[in-house]
Order: C-alpha cells, then sequence, then structure tokens
C-alpha cells in the first residue's frame, strides 16, 4: 500500500501520479458536495449568508444547492424540526441517493433547543436519521457551518471503500417514516439510530 | 346582554376605540355585522383573533381584534366566551364577517378545541388532522418524549424528574 515518498515524489516529476483508488473516490466526493435546498428555520438564513458572496461556499465546492434530492448528496438541516414536518425531512433523506451525509445546523436541529419543551419539536433530527456532523449555536455564525463542512470533509477523506455503509447489502438504505400518531410521532425515536441516554 | 347596538356606538365613540365588548355567543354576528358596517365605527379590518383557556371560570373565550382602516382607529376586542366541555365548545364563525379570520380561527380550532358554526374550512392548520388534543388548553398534558436536563421551566423540570426523563423504553420496545 505505502509507497516511498521519495520514489514517489521522483515519479510526480515524471508526471506519474501514485494513490490508492479510495484517495481519488473520497477526493472526488468531497470537493463536489451538493446540498439539497431546504431550510427549516432562521438557521437557513445562515445558511443562504454562507452560500452567497461574503462567506461564499463554492470555495469548498459545495455551492450547488439543489432543488431535488434525487440530486443531492448532503443534507443540512438547517431549524427547527417540527414533529409536523419530521416524516417529510426522513422521506427526503431516504430519497437522497448514496452516498449522502448530514449536517444538523443549530441547537434545535441537533436537540431541539429553546424549544425543547414544546409539544409539536422534534427534540433533536439524529432521532430518525444518522447525523454526521452536528452544529451547536443559535443560530451557528455562517463561519461555523463552513468549519462543519470542512469537517465533513475530513471525515469523508477517512472514509474506507471496504466499510462504508452504501456497499454493505445488510445495512439499511432507507429509514422508516415515523406516522402522525393521536398523542406524539410514532414511534417517537427509531431505535436503530438512536437511543435515550443511560440515566 | 349587551346594550342596544346604537349604545355601544356611543361607548366605543367615546371611549376613543379602546374598549372590549363581551357577547354573548347567539348576538356574535349581528353585532360583528353591525361593527363593520356602522358608518361611525367601520371596524373593517380584523387583525387578530386568538383565544383564552379561562380554566377556573370554565370557559374558553375567543377575542376579535377589530381596527378600521377608513377611519384609523382601533382596536376594539370583541370576546365571546363558550363553556370548556369540548361537545359544548362551538360559536358562530366570524369569517363570513372577516375574510381574514378564517386561518386564525382555524388556529383556535386546533390549539383550543372551539368549533366555529358557519367556518367555509375548519380543519386543523398547525398539528396534523390525526392528533386529538388541542395543546394551548391548560389541562393539556405534552408527551415525555425528551431526555432530562436541566431547564428553567419548573413544571417541566418536575416531571422530568419524575418520569426519569427519558423516552420510555416500553416506547421504543412497542415499536421494535
Amino acid at each position: 500500500m505505502a509507497v516511498d515518498p521519495n520514489l514517489k515524489s521522483e515519479l510526480q516529476k515524471q508526471g506519474i501520479f501514485v494513490m490508492p483508488v479510495e484517495f481519488l473516490y473520497n477526493w472526488s466526493r468531497k470537493s463536489s458536495l451538493w446540498p439539497i435546498q431546504f431550510g427549516l428555520a432562521c438557521c437557513a438564513i445562515e445558511m443562504i449568508a454562507a452560500a452567497a458572496a461574503r462567506h461564499d461556499m463554492a470555495r469548498f465546492g459545495a455551492e450547488v444547492f439543489r432543488a431535488s434530492p434525487r440530486q443531492a448528496d448532503l443534507m443540512i438541516v438547517s431549524g427547527t424540526v417540527t414533529k409536523k414536518m419530521a416524516p417529510q425531512v426522513v422521506r427526503l433523506y431516504n430519497q437522497m441517493p448514496e452516498p449522502k451525509y448530514v449536517i444538523a445546523m443549530g441547537a434545535c436541529a441537533i436537540s431541539g433547543g429553546p424549544f425543547k419543551d414544546g409539544y409539536n419539536v422534534l427534540k433533536g433530527v439524529d432521532r430518525y436519521i444518522p447525523v454526521d456532523i452536528h452544529i451547536p449555536g443559535c443560530p451557528p455564525r455562517p463561519e461555523a457551518l463552513l468549519h462543519a463542512l470542512m469537517t465533513l470533509q475530513e471525515k469523508i477523506s477517512k472514509q474506507h471503500l471496504n466499510e462504508v455503509s452504501w456497499y454493505d447489502k445488510n445495512a439499511p438504505s432507507e429509514f422508516p417514516v415515523p406516522q402522525y400518531g393521536a398523542h406524539d410521532l410514532e414511534p417517537p425515536a427509531n431505535p436503530k439510530v438512536w437511543e435515550p441516554p443511560k440515566k | 346582554m349587551i346594550p342596544p347596538l346604537e349604545q355601544v356606538r356611543e361607548m366605543l365613540s367615546a371611549g376613543a376605540a379602546k374598549s372590549s365588548l363581551l357577547v354573548e355567543r347567539e348576538e356574535a354576528v349581528a353585532v360583528a355585522q353591525f361593527l363593520k358596517t356602522d358608518p361611525q365605527l367601520q371596524l373593517d379590518f380584523c387583525s387578530c383573533v386568538t383565544a383564552v383557556d379561562y380554566i377556573k371560570q370554565d370557559c374558553i373565550e375567543v377575542v376579535y381584534h377589530l381596527y378600521s382602516v377608513a377611519l384609523k382607529h382601533g382596536p376594539v376586542a370583541l370576546k365571546v366566551r363558550a363553556p370548556r366541555a369540548l361537545e359544548q365548545c362551538r360559536m358562530p364563525s366570524l369569517t363570513p364577517v372577516w375574510r381574514g379570520c378564517e386561518y386564525q380561527e382555524r388556529e383556535a380550532f386546533d390549539l383550543y378545541g372551539v368549533k366555529f358554526d358557519g367556518h367555509p374550512d375548519l380543519r386543523r392548520i398547525l398539528m396534523w388532522d390525526e392528533f386529538v388534543d388541542h395543546p394551548m388548553r391548560k389541562d393539556y398534558v405534552p408527551p415525555m418524549d425528551y431526555e432530562w436536563e436541566p431547564t428553567p421551566h419548573a413544571e417541566t423540570l418536575a416531571r422530568a424528574k419524575q418520569t426519569g426523563g427519558t423516552v420510555p423504553a416500553s416506547a421504543l420496545e412497542a415499536k421494535k
């Protein structure tokens, strides 16, 4: 696997680049993350600011906000997820093709935040879908979103092709969409993704 | 009983329209029509419809805030009361008088359980259709679906400590 750095450097001078295949895969994935165009609350405004001229998410290859989940790799859950909206969020996530990543942006998306006591607020989107990066803040500054994006890119560059879930036939590719119940969503959480913290 | 409508006009004009009217359910539509069409009042704009749960007096009060765009005065609060029991908690809709009441009466129906007779499309607006409770009523008990953490809300804290503050394992087991 490992190539002698001197040899590598000598080969590069001749225009020959030696690298593992998965480096190429990961590099192309992390350099062109297309987020789904999807905002839920005030965090979405910060997300828009991060995409606009001043902060310019295009520098990290993530500026093409897609209006269809079929064309997106990255879901930025930006804002309060109400219980009425939660099934739609899970459905959108299911519709995204693999490989897909999730950033939970802001206090509400990671835990319910200031509205945690609310009867119609989901206490963290990670109860139903797997989240890669959590960003705290209310709302997080655009810099925080850019940092999350860079952290996600680091995470992607460390993926191993023989370990990633989307090549594993037994790994779940679709997550159950919660149903509207008489008093609450049913089930209140997906036990395969999330479990209550130990007392 | 409310005083005759002419007296209402005098009261509202004298009180520089910072007034409120508590009317019986049966009279609500007639009073609303009068407030809207009377040339000296012309309360043509309903800016807000909300409800208050008076649990001790066993009634739910729906409050309409009325302004006059034509005469630039207001607000006048028009209040209508109904008993708290869900079957009797109904009153005539004022959407036929002020078209803008439609969504706000739906909200009062959704969150307080007030049924508005004559409303063109009385459905839940914020909660989903399968939901059965009315969460802004004071006797509503929300589902305990979050882990314990310190909170400034004393009531929530007490409840969280009582239940251990996590999603009950039984709720998760049942749906596996």
